[in-house]
């Protein structure tokens, strides 16, 4: 089997974060591949929800959108997205959820929004979507995304969702419910926030990747656990079974479809 | 009572230049006919709602309708940017739009507001976020009951609601299943309601999960088969998922882009014809 790419990496990693069981909020890319990834390997009771009102999703290929009708077909119910952001995500209901971001900052807050100046961006970016809802009320976060002094910043453009906000308590004391992210992980390791001061510190690295390279990779000076563990590398169980699951989707994505139904429901 | 009209017909009736439009459908259902029409009518001016302005809405604003979009989330799902809507921010082309900002959970329950005839949602805060502060339709208050602070949402009230649904009725009872995102709020919080339908049928048959939208909140319903494409309805269609990668290059180029809307849309007369123009491009599926 062909070496595991940094991509397929980070999916692994993310997967064994994700408890057996639970809420699961996913979004589109690393994120619903790690969630069905994990929901193939050790979590077969994690309820999959994804924010188009799909609750309990079970894809046989990654879906290309949140609304792709797989979700709904395999789903337990569909529920408004009214209900969606209201009585389970706000609610509280949600275990844990998964971000990204273009940018992200020492305490874990995170820039979906633009890059520059909000009034005239360099580059306009999505938006919030769901994000700061994950961010504030999921009693776990997991942010994953890919590490360069770029991403990594010293301070962010624009916050879009709270992580520990300027640190300690801070977001206790704004009135935040969620717990915060427990850790983040990049293509080189996994940072995890230092349980006092809220700093994320960098607690392990990918198997052949070298500290340095991380600092390299981070505009602030980042702090280095006292012992920086090595991640074990992927499995060939986890490796297959996520190829597995890349190559489907890949056959399923190509194909164009030729809406010919003309008004008839198909089959 | 609801009317049956022709595609143009109803657009051109129901929409006006400087209306506020929300053209809803979360991945699914989305109205790409209707969205067609107003290009080809050259509709301008117009304020866009939508949780999450994909393709449709970059058509829109690269063919110069828009003047303000309010939206929670503007990408092509899965694949990337939206290149139009990139460049009347960054660059102000065709000419800039103003831009209203929430978050997926505010966005829903601003047209659960509007549908109740309330006049703001209620929400938990969402501290730390810089979004609600760009956003001049939302204020943080205090419960008058418990004191706790409360994030204030005003209500979506459109003008008009554009969705596509599965099918319909004679008498304009309307009904939709699968991914049903915020299009039955968002029809109830608007003045007038456009509905393009896979068929009518002389009779609705309940489906598990479905939404039902009552003829006496629908202004007129418009049979257009694969009115969806390339977003999809469910039990009639798939999504076009390589329309969706295709759309990323077609929208980079403002040229590439004019001539795809020239050929393409403003080319031809129907859903039907669009994409009996588009086979021609892109070779058949």
């Amino acid at each position: 089997m062909a070496p595991a790419t940094s991509s397929e990496i980070m999916t692994i990693v993310a997967a064994r974060a994700l408890p057996q069981r639970g809420f699961c909020f996913v979004g589109i890319g690393i994120p619903s591949a790690a969630a069905n990834l994990a929901r193939r390997l050790h979590a077969g009771d994690l309820v999959l929800v994804y924010e188009s009102g799909t609750i309990g999703a079970k894809p046989a290929i990654l879906p290309l959108s949140v609304g792709d009708g797989e979700l709904a077909e395999t789903a337990d119910t569909v529920v408004s997205m009214a209900e969606i952001f209201a009585c389970w995500l706000q609610a509280g209901r949600i275990d844990i959820g998964f971000l990204g971001a273009a940018q992200i900052d020492r305490f874990a807050n995170l820039n979906s929004t633009v890059i520059g100046d909000y009034d005239s961006p360099r580059v306009r970016l999505p938006g919030a979507g769901g994000a700061p809802e994950i961010a504030a009320h999921a009693r776990d976060v997991i942010i994953v995304l890919p590490q360069s002094a770029r991403t990594f910043v010293e301070s962010l453009d624009f916050v879009t969702s709270a992580g520990f906000l300027t640190g300690r308590d801070a977001r206790a004391r704004a009135g935040l419910r969620g717990g915060g992210p427990s850790r983040v992980i990049t293509d080189l390791g996994v940072l995890e926030p230092d349980p006092e001061t809220r700093e994320l510190v960098l607690t392990s690295v990918h198997d052949g990747i070298r500290i340095d390279q991380v600092h390299a990779s981070t505009a602030w000076p980042l702090r280095v656990a006292s012992a920086v563990a090595v991640t074990a590398p992927p499995s060939a169980e986890e490796l297959g079974t996520l190829r597995e699951l890349q190559e489907h989707t890949a056959r399923a994505h190509a194909m164009r479809v030729r809406p010919v139904s003309g008004g008839r429901p198909t089959p | 009572m609801t009317r049956l009209l022709p595609l143009a017909q109803a657009v051109a009736e129901l929409i006006h230049d400087g209306d506020t439009v929300a053209m809803e459908g979360f991945t699914h259902l989305v109205p790409h006919a209707a969205g067609h029409e107003l290009i080809r009518q050259r509709r301008s001016n117009l304020t866009l709602l939508r949780m999450t302005p994909d393709i449709i809405y970059d058509q829109l604003i690269g063919a110069g309708a828009v003047r303000s979009l309010v939206f929670s989330w503007g990408g092509n799902p899965g694949i990337g940017s939206l290149h139009r809507f990139r460049d009347a921010v960054e660059r102000g082309w065709p000419h800039p739009i103003e831009l209203v900002e929430h978050t997926h959970g505010t966005m829903a329950a601003a047209y659960a507001a509007g549908a109740a005839a309330l006049p703001l949602a209620l929400m938990r805060p969402i501290a730390g976020s810089d979004t609600p502060g760009r956003n001049p339709h939302m204020t943080e208050i205090r419960c008058p009951f418990t004191g706790q602070p409360l994030l204030a949402v005003a209500a979506h009230r459109p003008d008009v609601a554009v969705i596509h649904a599965q099918r319909a009725d004679r008498d304009g009872n309307v009904q939709l299943w699968g991914i049903t995102g915020v299009q039955k709020d968002a029809a109830l919080a608007a003045t007038r309601v456009l509905v393009t339908v896979e068929e009518i049928v002389d009779r609705l048959e309940r489906k598990p999960g479905d939404v039902f939208l009552p003829g006496a909140a629908v202004t007129a319903v418009c049979a257009v088969p694969n009115g969806a494409h390339p977003s999809y309805a469910q039990g009639y269609s798939q999504r076009d998922n390589a329309f969706y990668r295709m759309w990323d290059g077609i929208s980079r180029d403002r040229g590439r882009f004019l001539a795809w809307i020239d050929q393409h849309v403003r080319g031809t007369s129907s859903m039907e014809e669009f994409l009996g123009s588009l086979e021609t491009e892109v070779g058949p599926a």
